[in-house]
């Protein structure tokens, strides 16, 4: 496509082509109206003009006949003027007046005339235009008196040719601002779009460049930009999922077919079975992990396909350290619940209830006896949110380690050896995030003091 | 009946119910060959489905299989089987359309849903579609089987019963009582309808989610053993100083309550 093709066809073009169109029709109208008015106006002026002076001079006659007829005109005419007086006898001869010559036949009307007249005997010069009337007087005399209009005629015509001028000029003017104006617009969409192209071919990285006028062009890219943060950080979460899949899922697989294999070495079927069930207990805790992970995922990209709703956070906490009171009272651990009436979230009870089942795991594997043995729970309203707290007094998390233990998959050299993947926490975080809260994680002074804040129901969401 | 005391030392039990056996575990495979069940399944997976009919045909069922929507909606319709597996996604027709067909046009058989999308409202809507239980995949066979049972399980008269018995065992749905060989036992309000749970599906094997799911209503997989302590804790009240045990570990499954004898 051409840049003139590419031009004519921008929206931003055509748009202005029909604004101007409108704007100079529109133009053109008013212009018009105005020079037909101001000619309407012109005339009725210059008909009472006539009128008056016919009327006055027909007053003189009456009261001094034609010698004072002709010494008022006179007197008039001294002096070089716009108004043409002629008075003839009964034989139709030239008394007085500042006309050489008028058409045949034009004094023997009466009423309006437009007529062609010459101002000078012999002057030579081209007939002059004017407009005329005839009065009659006593005693056969009759009197003419006419206004010239070609000075007029001549400023009409000239207002004419200016508004034509003007028209043809704002049409040139328009074209070319509504091609300027649609560069320019094309130059900033051509931005955009070869910024999202070169996106597109892999660079997930570049950013549409604002113009720093905060227009609305600079408005969408700002939110272009943030949709491209967000799909970068989802793209990030992704390759996050696959590399911590890659690393942890690795390492039991290899040690499953290692296993496998030394087992088919062997060729007895009491190692065999051994194996098979080894086998099978290594995959359900692969299966395991790989949902969490997936579940996390999903979770922090905001698209599990969770249903929201109103949820009383209460009961959720009561059933959950309902069942995990007996594993806890077998670690040698109290389970204290301090709980309000009813704290209501908007949420997801089943993600709420598998995060508090996470936080009480992860109290009941790291608050042994030794170090002190209570777990507490307690649901507390914030000023915008709801928390749940589970306080354990174990070892707790130093404070260095704490952004690292919500990592997916992290976990602190020391619980290495205990059972789960070390995504409880991760979970939690992931569902908080989900409802628009946060997981902190605080010094119980010894232990951990996990808080999961979830805003308050009639609290916006977050995403 | 076989015990299988090779296996139940608590050394080499399940990481998760270690230590904690204190009675002889049952293979799930014989504790389950009983009742035989026509069942369908109808799944497009040529491997799934006959792991699937292999696994079910072994536990002593009669199986039908379909392997696309439209099939399956026909054998479906027959009414003729105890219970439907479906799974999710199927060609020509979709999993879940085929039960709500299969609803709307009355027939009632219950169906245990196989997705392997395994969104977290992935359940809601299968059971929404008209699917009476759900499982994600992967999944255990034991776990199929037992659900399977269950839903079978479900039709039988014993569902609208006040009181159940096993054995020397009755539980009193409406004076909410547990009692052994006319002896009162005292039980908390989770424990009662655990072992309610447990005596309605007596004879039958009960995995640990199904409990989680039906006695406490989440469907999360527990990282830790919550669900054995509580059975054992359970097990403590009633089998404890009685000469019979009623409550039995089925090895690599879960739990069942049933007479020794019987």
């Amino acid at each position: 496509m051409t840049a003139l093709a590419k031009l004519l066809r921008s929206t931003a073009f055509r748009l202005s082509l029909i604004y101007l169109a409108v704007f100079a029709l529109f133009a053109g109208s008013l212009l018009a109206y105005i020079a037909w008015n101001a000619r309407v106006i012109f005339m009725d002026q210059l008909v009472d003009t006539i009128e008056a002076e016919v009327q006055g001079l027909a007053e003189q006659y009456r009261i001094g006949g034609v010698a004072r007829l002709a010494q008022v005109i006179q007197l008039r005419t001294r002096s070089p003027t716009n108004t043409l007086y002629l008075v003839t006898d009964p034989r139709g001869r030239q008394l007085v007046g500042n006309v050489a010559g008028v058409p045949d036949g034009t004094l023997g009307t009466s009423g309006l005339l437009r007529i062609q007249y010459k101002p000078h005997e012999g002057a030579g010069g081209g007939n002059h235009e004017a407009v005329v009337r005839v009065f009659a007087l006593s005693g056969g005399y009759r009197l003419l008196v006419g206004r010239d209009v070609e000075e007029r005629e001549r400023l009409l015509d000239l207002v004419r040719r200016a508004s034509a001028l003007s028209i043809v000029l704002m049409i040139v003017l328009g074209v070319g601002g509504g091609t300027y104006v649609s560069r320019k617009v094309l130059a900033r969409i051509d931005a955009i779009s070869d910024t999202s192209r070169s996106i597109m071919s892999g660079d997930l990285s570049r950013r549409v460049a604002l113009a720093g006028s905060g227009d609305e062009f600079d408005r969408l890219a700002a939110s272009l930009n943030a949709m491209l943060d967000r799909i970068e950080q989802l793209m990030r979460g992704l390759k996050e999922v696959s590399d911590n899949i890659a690393h942890d899922l690795k390492t039991p697989l290899t040690r499953l077919r290692g296993r496998t294999e030394a087992a088919l070495r062997q060729r007895d079927p009491d190692t065999y079975r051994q194996a098979l069930e080894t086998t099978l207990e290594e995959s359900e805790q692969l299966i395991a992990t790989f949902n969490a992970l997936l579940m996390i995922a999903r979770t922090e990209a905001g698209a599990s396909g969770a249903e929201m709703g109103e949820v009383d956070v209460v009961p959720v906490v009561q059933d959950v350290a309902e069942l995990y009171e007996p594993v806890a009272e077998e670690a040698g651990l109290a389970l204290s619940l301090s709980l309000p009436e009813r704290a209501l979230v908007t949420g997801n009870r089943e993600l709420i209830g598998q995060a508090v089942a996470n936080l009480l795991d992860n109290a009941v594997k790291h608050a042994g006896p030794a170090h002190g043995g209570a777990i507490e729970v307690q649901v507390r309203h914030d000023e915008r949110s709801e928390e749940i707290v589970v306080a354990d007094r174990g070892a707790g998390i130093p404070e260095e380690a704490r952004g690292r233990v919500v990592e997916r998959f992290a976990r602190l050299e020391e619980s290495r050896s205990r059972p789960g993947a070390g995504l409880g926490l991760s979970l939690v975080v992931a569902v908080a995030r989900l409802h628009g809260g946060e997981l902190r994680l605080e010094d119980n002074r010894p232990g951990l003091r996990a808080v999961l804040a979830l805003p308050r129901q009639s609290g916006e969401m977050g995403a | 009946m076989i015990w299988d005391e090779r296996h139940s030392s608590p050394s080499t039990a399940r990481p998760r119910t270690a230590g904690r056996e204190d009675r002889p575990a049952v293979s799930a495979f014989d504790a389950l060959r009983s009742e035989p069940m026509k069942i369908l399944v109808i799944e497009d997976d040529r491997d799934a489905a006959n792991y699937l009919l292999k696994g079910l045909r072994e536990a002593g069922h009669a199986v039908d299989h379909a392997s696309d929507g439209e099939e399956g909606l026909h054998l479906a319709r027959q009414g003729i089987h105890d219970v439907l597996v479906i799974d999710r996604m199927l060609p020509k027709r979709d999993g879940l359309s085929v039960i709500t067909e299969l609803r709307k046009q009355d027939v009632d058989t219950p169906v245990l849903i196989l997705s392997a999308l395994g969104e977290v409202d992935d359940r809601v809507k299968g059971l929404r579609a008209g699917g009476d239980d759900y499982l994600a995949k992967p999944y255990a066979f034991n776990e199929l089987l037992a659900r399977t049972e269950a839903l079978a399980r479900r039709r039988s008269p014993s569902e609208g019963e006040m009181v159940l018995r096993v054995g020397d065992l009755v539980l009193d749905r409406l004076a909410h009582a547990v009692t052994r060989g006319g002896q009162s036992i005292p039980v908390q309000p989770r424990e009662f309808r655990l072992l309610e749970y447990l005596m309605k599906h007596a004879g039958q094997v009960v995995t640990r989610t199904m409990l989680l799911e039906n006695v406490w209503d989440y469907h999360f997989d527990p990282q830790t053993n919550v669900i054995d302590v509580h059975v054992s804790r359970l097990r403590a009240k009633i089998d404890k100083g009685f000469e019979r045990p009623l409550l039995h570990t089925v090895r690599g499954a879960g739990y069942m309550i049933r007479d020794g004898a019987g």
